[in-house]
């Protein structure tokens, strides 16, 4: 089944940075792009208490929640130890410079 | 290709250690054994003291459970004791004939205890106190027996005698100096331990000479003789009398060793491919007894061992607590004083209070405290800075609180405090979940605890109190670092000094310039040292360095405030405190048109629009800045508000125009960064009504000009802005403040508040800078208008094509 969804183009998701995607059907979803242009989905939802985490700072393969600095594996939606939580992750791709979410 | 191979001799803390700080820094590295003596896997060694008193278990403080060695692939021989190393064919050889090669020898064999060489020493029921098979034995023996004595007044016996008692046992502590811990304590002092200890039901003989151990008819020790011929009963005898390094074995391997194996400041031995750490070890002549210098040596000794060649041990200043629940001892440094020292005593024997602080060339270099500890770390702190104590000298000896430093770190007395009372007020962290953490989980730093409990990662107002509470449960294994010389942050060793200076000798303008050059182990940092290092950069080289949004907090990136739910708080600048019914009317209109649920009005003299939707912002800025309205900047490390009263304008006492010298100062100040939020407040007259008594620069009107004051602060750590100066006119106000204010850009740490700031440097620096050196005084202020003379409303600016994006959700588009 093809579910993908064109989103954006990878340059306008800024390195070590965020976007959200809204889609139609409610549930904000964070995509990030790290240093090395690699691109990670996932809730815009903090395991802790809901933070946005597109609004957090990413590094490496992290992100830290701006609410209370949990941070989030981009690569599996895990917390960072001694943390614990995760969130759902989605499946994103770039294409000829083209980001693409399946959901 | 294979990979090196690493032995380690001594499972024990120092060794374990060394490789943890090794596999952090430098995983796979080596193909890594370690031969242990004990039959345990590594365990918190210092924490035998609660074990013995029954507040712990044995299992509790291991440190290192065996899936731990397994799961970084480590080979581990428990129970077997390396009898001899061969240098030549480069092997260790154990006692059962196991034989392991090395590339690398780690040597981190630590101590035994010293048996007193007087007959009987060897009896069945005489032993030191070292390990678990020690402590497990005391234990037997408590069961089984009613005298005990231990031999030795300092602080291992006395922890040991404490816990037999506990067990049940008749204690005795037989102690050759006149008085308990006659190193650390004065007679005065001592006595009250003494009388303290007593009450908890101790027995001393103090100045006794231990002539002989006596066999009972079982075989076992039965009593004990001393050289004025007194016997008392004894069927348990610990020998705490102090402890000598193991270093015998390496001795016979013909590695040089002079009370200890000696090494240089990387930790290495006379034979380049062996190292060593801990207690066995000879630095500069010094054998440490306690945790926290060991674990300094095991940074460094890892540090080489990855072979990065960076860094040097260069002895310690060390501290000790004793850990007997209920009484507070605390010593730092070189609590003996000395050739040239001076001393400041307090001595409160009826309130069970002594105080002793040793100084010499103004600085504080050591201290003891009993009773009283709660100021034990703040003590330490100054120790390690280094601090020029001389204008708070007077005050020294009272404490933190008295000295200024007041807010909720320094009320309470951690190890009064029950279990149950909250510690954190930011995360609700009681001191029971603390304690347990730091015993359960073996953590040794406050960074560890606030990992591990959130406490004091917040608000860290409370970073004090975990300290204490730090201290008093892992003893001297607790050590802060001195202040220049923290790291960053895990990404790095560096300090936030060493990295400021690096930025401007070498001229970095980037970050990545900024990692490459300081070796950063995380390819891009993390959210710690980035917004630092974005900060350092900008105020370094203004109009150079370019800006990094993606290295600051959500705040100062979308110029409003997050809040819980996600949307955000605008608060429109209002020069000086003063707005106009347009102003309001705008606000009015915006509130409504964009349904902002709560209106308020700021404790900063301005309006609060809380509860904004993200993708609303810019819209409603462009409607705020059509009626005249600018960012106020209350979500920035950032020049926030000068508050005003009305001043000579308007009332009837005013001496100086406040509100107007409050606009001249904000105008100049517009869009000003800073290493933390900074604040001004300028009252007309000395009633102050503006509060610029708390305030990073609060201006008085007199009579006759302005009095300026600095370093005030109405947070977390309330703090009564210092006396700078006077000045008579309205020009000399804004100079002297802009250079008070740039010094403090230049030279702050990212997070430092202006009296964290003025504490680190000390008020006779500032004053030298700002009141003495006119050249320099008019320099600085020059730099600080120069960066700011292009300032943006970032309001209008993040409305700018690229900028504006991070306020748009995207749509996803079916393909
Ligand atoms: C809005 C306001 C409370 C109010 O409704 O009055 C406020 C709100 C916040 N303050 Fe404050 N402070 C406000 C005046 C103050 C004051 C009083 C003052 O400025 O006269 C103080 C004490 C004075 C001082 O700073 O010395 C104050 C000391 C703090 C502190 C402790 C700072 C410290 O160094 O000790 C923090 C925590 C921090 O900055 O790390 C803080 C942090 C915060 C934050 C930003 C918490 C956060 O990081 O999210 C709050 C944002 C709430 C939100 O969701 O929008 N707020 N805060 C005030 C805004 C003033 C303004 O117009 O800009
Ligand atoms: C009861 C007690 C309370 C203490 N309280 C405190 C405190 O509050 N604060 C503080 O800072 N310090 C305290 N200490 C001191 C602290 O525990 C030591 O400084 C620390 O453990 C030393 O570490 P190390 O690695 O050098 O030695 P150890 O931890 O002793 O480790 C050395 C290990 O090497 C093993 N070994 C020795 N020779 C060989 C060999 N030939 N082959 C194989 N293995 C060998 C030993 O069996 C041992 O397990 C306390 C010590 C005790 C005993
Ligand atoms: S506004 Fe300030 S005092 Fe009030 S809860 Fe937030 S940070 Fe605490
Ligand atoms: S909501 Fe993310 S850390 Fe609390």
């Amino acid at each position: 089944m093809n579910n993908w969804k064109l989103i954006c183009p990878l340059e306008d998701i800024p390195q070590l940075g965020s976007r959200i995607v809204r889609p139609a059907t409610g549930g904000d979803i964070a995509i990030f792009r790290t240093s090395d242009d690699e691109v990670f989905a996932m809730h815009d939802k903090c395991p802790h208490k809901g933070g946005p985490l597109s609004q957090g700072i990413v590094h490496g393969k992290r992100v830290t929640c701006p609410l209370h600095g949990w941070n989030i594996g981009l690569d599996d939606g895990h917390a960072v130890a001694p943390d614990v939580g995760s969130c759902t992750k989605f499946q994103v791709k770039v294409e000829a410079g083209q980001v693409y979410l399946s959901v | 290709m294979s990979k090196p191979r690493l032995v380690l001799i001594g499972n024990g803390m120092a060794g374990v250690r060394t490789v943890e700080e090794l596999l952090k820094i430098k995983p796979d590295h080596y193909d890594i054994t370690i031969f242990g003596a004990e039959p345990h896997p590594n365990y918190n060694r210092i924490l035998l003291s609660p074990v013995l008193a029954g507040e712990m278990t044995v299992q509790e403080i291991v440190l290192n459970e065996l899936d731990w060695y397994k799961e970084n692939g480590i080979k581990l021989h428990t129970g077997k004791q390396i009898a001899k190393i061969d240098r030549v064919k480069r092997k260790v050889i154990a006692e059962d004939g196991t034989e392991e090669e090395y590339d690398r020898l780690l040597v981190a064999t630590g101590s035994t205890p010293f048996m007193l060489p007087i007959p009987g020493n060897d009896l069945p029921g005489v032993i030191g106190y070292r390990d678990i098979k020690d402590t497990d034995e005391m234990i037997e023996a408590a069961k089984l027996h009613k005298h005990a004595v231990v031999i030795g007044g300092g602080l291992l016996g006395l922890e040991a005698a404490n816990g037999l008692k506990l067990r049940g046992m008749d204690v005795t502590v037989v102690h050759i100096g006149p008085w308990l811990l006659e190193r650390q304590l004065d007679e005065v002092a001592g006595k009250m331990l003494q009388k303290s200890l007593e009450d908890k039901g101790l027995k001393f003989l103090l100045q006794k000479q231990t002539e002989a151990l006596i066999q009972g008819e079982s075989g076992r020790v039965a009593a004990i003789r001393f050289k004025d011929g007194m016997q008392i009963p004894a069927d348990l005898v610990v020998m705490a009398a102090g402890i000598r390094p193991n270093y015998a074995l390496a001795e016979s391997s013909g590695i040089y060793c002079n009370r200890g194996i000696v090494v240089n400041d990387t930790m290495q031995t006379y034979d380049p491919k062996v190292y060593a750490v801990g207690e066995c070890v000879s630095h500069r002549g010094i054998a440490y007894g306690l945790v926290a210098p060991l674990f300094e040596q095991a940074k460094v000794a890892a540090n080489h061992l990855a072979g990065y060649g960076i860094g040097r041990y260069t002895g310690s200043v060390t501290s000790t607590k004793l850990k007997v629940t209920g009484i507070d001892l605390f010593s730092a440094g070189n609590y003996m004083g000395g050739e040239g020292t001076e001393e400041i005593v307090l001595n409160d024997p009826y309130g069970g209070v002594y105080k002793k602080l040793v100084i010499k060339d103004n600085k504080l270099v050591g201290g003891v405290m009993y009773g009283d500890t709660a100021d034990g770390p703040w003590y330490f702190q100054l120790l390690k800075d280094g601090r020029d104590i001389h204008d708070i000298r007077d005050q020294l000896i009272f404490g933190q609180s008295l000295v200024g430093d007041v807010g909720h770190a320094g009320k309470s007395k951690a190890a009064d405090m029950p279990d149950s009372a909250e510690v954190c007020g930011c995360n609700g962290i009681t001191k029971g979940v603390i304690v347990q953490a730091i015993k359960a989980k073996g953590l040794f730093t406050l960074d560890e605890v606030k990992k591990h409990t959130k406490a004091a990662s917040s608000c860290g107002s409370c970073a004090g109190l975990v300290e204490q509470i730090l201290a008093s449960t892992i003893g001297g294994a607790y050590t802060p670092a001195a202040s220049d010389k923290k790291p960053v942050c895990g990404c790095t060793d560096h300090s936030h000094k060493m990295v400021r200076e690096a930025i401007l000798d070498q001229h970095l303008t980037n970050k990545e310039a900024v990692f490459k050059a300081l070796e950063w182990k995380t390819p891009n940092g993390c959210d710690k040292c980035r917004p630092a290092i974005n900060y350092y950069l900008i105020s370094t080289w203004p109009h150079e360095a370019n800006d990094d949004p993606q290295s600051r907090f959500i705040n100062e990136r979308s110029h409003a405030n997050i809040q819980k739910d996600g949307t955000y708080s605008v608060v429109p600048r209002m020069w000086g405190g003063l707005t106009t019914p347009n102003e309001l009317r705008a606000i009015a209109d915006a509130a409504e048109k964009y349904n902002v649920p709560t209106v308020k009005v700021t404790g900063g003299q301005r309006i609060d629009l809380l509860g904004v939707k993200k993708e609303d912002l810019p819209a409603m800025w462009a409607d705020l800045n059509a009626a005249g309205m600018v960012s106020g900047h209350a979500y920035g490390k950032s020049i926030r508000t000068v508050k005003t009263c009305v001043g000579a304008e308007h009332c009837r006492f005013g001496t100086q125009l406040a509100m107007s010298m409050g606009v001249k100062l904000e105008k100049m100040l517009f869009d000003m960064y800073a290493p933390h939020k900074v604040k001004l407040a300028v009252s007309g007259c000395p009633r102050n009504c503006a509060e610029a008594g708390i305030k990073d620069v609060g201006i008085i009107g007199v009579d006759s000009g302005y009095e300026i004051y600095i370093a005030g602060n109405g947070g977390i750590k309330t703090e009564v802005a210092q006396f700078l100066c006077k000045v008579n006119s309205d020009e000399d106000v804004m100079e002297y403040s802009g250079a008070f204010l740039q010094l403090y850009r230049l030279e702050g740490w990212y997070l430092e508040r202006t009296c964290h700031y003025l504490e680190r440097v000390g008020m006779d620096y500032v004053k030298g800078k700002i009141l003495e050196d006119e050249e320099g005084r008019k320099a600085l202020y020059a730099a600080l208008l120069d960066s700011l003379k292009d300032a943006k409303d970032p309001w209008a600016t993040s409305r700018e094509p690229e900028a504006i994006k991070q306020f748009i959700p995207i749509v996803p588009v079916a393909v």
